[in-house]
């Protein structure tokens, strides 16, 4: 668990052009980091170096495809739980061992956890459910998305 | 959404793959040459298959994934709105359309506690920057606007994406 990054760890500029233009277009060729570095004015191992560098200090929480496994058959789902304040650290840790759970996050309200499901099949949601049901004793909300009118997954660093 | 004009199905080297790439590419001179001596096949293999899988929205894009936090954007309001549903399709995607809302969906209403059918995530540098742009989406849904909320992430408990078995 980790909450907004200390300030050694934020990302220096030269970082946050990185961010900015590698949250997508990764280029598919034999030596993609090159191709970048060079864009950069940068060598290869300097690139590797802070994407390294910045997935070890979390400034990144991944480098690679991002899948919209709707598109493959499977289901996201977005579901929430009211947890006791006191249990919130057992509660979390239950749900988080489930690698279906691909994020989730504290929020202040009554519904004070929310979580994303991500499961290979449509059915694989409503079993998930009912195990996290189960782990934690509490009950589990739904909210399956029924229309989507935007997603835009970058953001300026 | 994008529409689906390709086969988006996927066969299980697809899947293998997905599973390769999941957490991550790896971070070495020749990244698809790495996958494909993992997963039995040629480079050649590897790209035309991810290649493929973005054009047909199997994969959204290839990147960075920052944490917003790190990046300033330590106000993330989840804003909820219980919008009339004989307009929250027009007016979702005027919402969906604003520069500052990156996400936009319609979901169930969980009556009585929970009466919002339309969320829109507003990622900003501070909370009165969340207000401000809230108060702009109150104005563009007006009447049709019974009641609305935020919620605040305080922290996020885990952030790895999907993990698919292999």
């Amino acid at each position: 668990m980790h909450d907004a990054a200390t300030p050694e760890k934020w990302p220096d500029e030269i970082d946050r052009r990185l961010i900015n233009a590698l949250q997508g277009d990764f280029p598919l060729v034999a030596e993609p980091y090159r191709q970048v570095a060079e864009a950069f004015d940068m060598s290869e191992a300097e690139l590797l170096w802070r994407l390294d560098s910045m997935l070890e200090r979390r400034v990144l929480t991944r480098f690679g495809p991002m899948f919209q496994i709707e598109r493959a058959g499977g289901a996201f789902v977005l579901a929430a739980m009211r947890v006791p304040d006191a249990e919130f650290e057992r509660v979390a840790a239950q749900v988080n061992a489930f690698p279906e759970v691909a994020h989730n996050y504290r929020r202040d309200h009554a519904l004070n956890m929310w979580f994303v499901l991500a499961t290979a099949t449509p059915q694989g949601i409503a079993e998930t459910i009912a195990a996290i049901e189960v782990a934690t004793g509490l009950p589990v909300f739904a909210f399956p998305k029924e229309r989507e009118y935007f997603v835009e997954m970058k953001l300026r660093a | 959404m994008r529409e689906v004009n390709i086969d988006s199905r996927l066969d299980a080297t697809d899947r293998r793959l997905m599973v390769a790439t999941q957490g991550g590419l790896p971070r070495v001179s020749r990244p698809y040459d790495a996958l494909a001596d993992q997963l039995g096949i040629t480079a050649d293999e590897v790209l035309r298959r991810l290649q493929r899988m973005l054009d047909c929205g199997v994969i959204r894009r290839i990147g960075a994934v920052p944490n917003h936090y790190a990046i300033g954007y330590t106000a993330n309001g989840m804003s909820v709105w219980d919008v009339d549903d004989a307009r929250v399709d027009e007016l979702g995607v005027q919402v969906g359309a604003l520069e500052f809302v990156t996400h936009c969906y319609r979901r169930p209403r969980r009556s009585p506690d929970w009466p919002y059918n339309l969320f829109a995530m507003v990622h900003s540098r501070n909370r009165d920057e969340v207000a401000a742009r809230m108060a702009q989406i109150a104005v563009l849904l007006g009447d049709a606007c019974r009641s609305h909320d935020v919620l605040y992430s305080t922290a996020i408990l885990k952030k790895t994406g999907l993990r698919i078995a292999g």
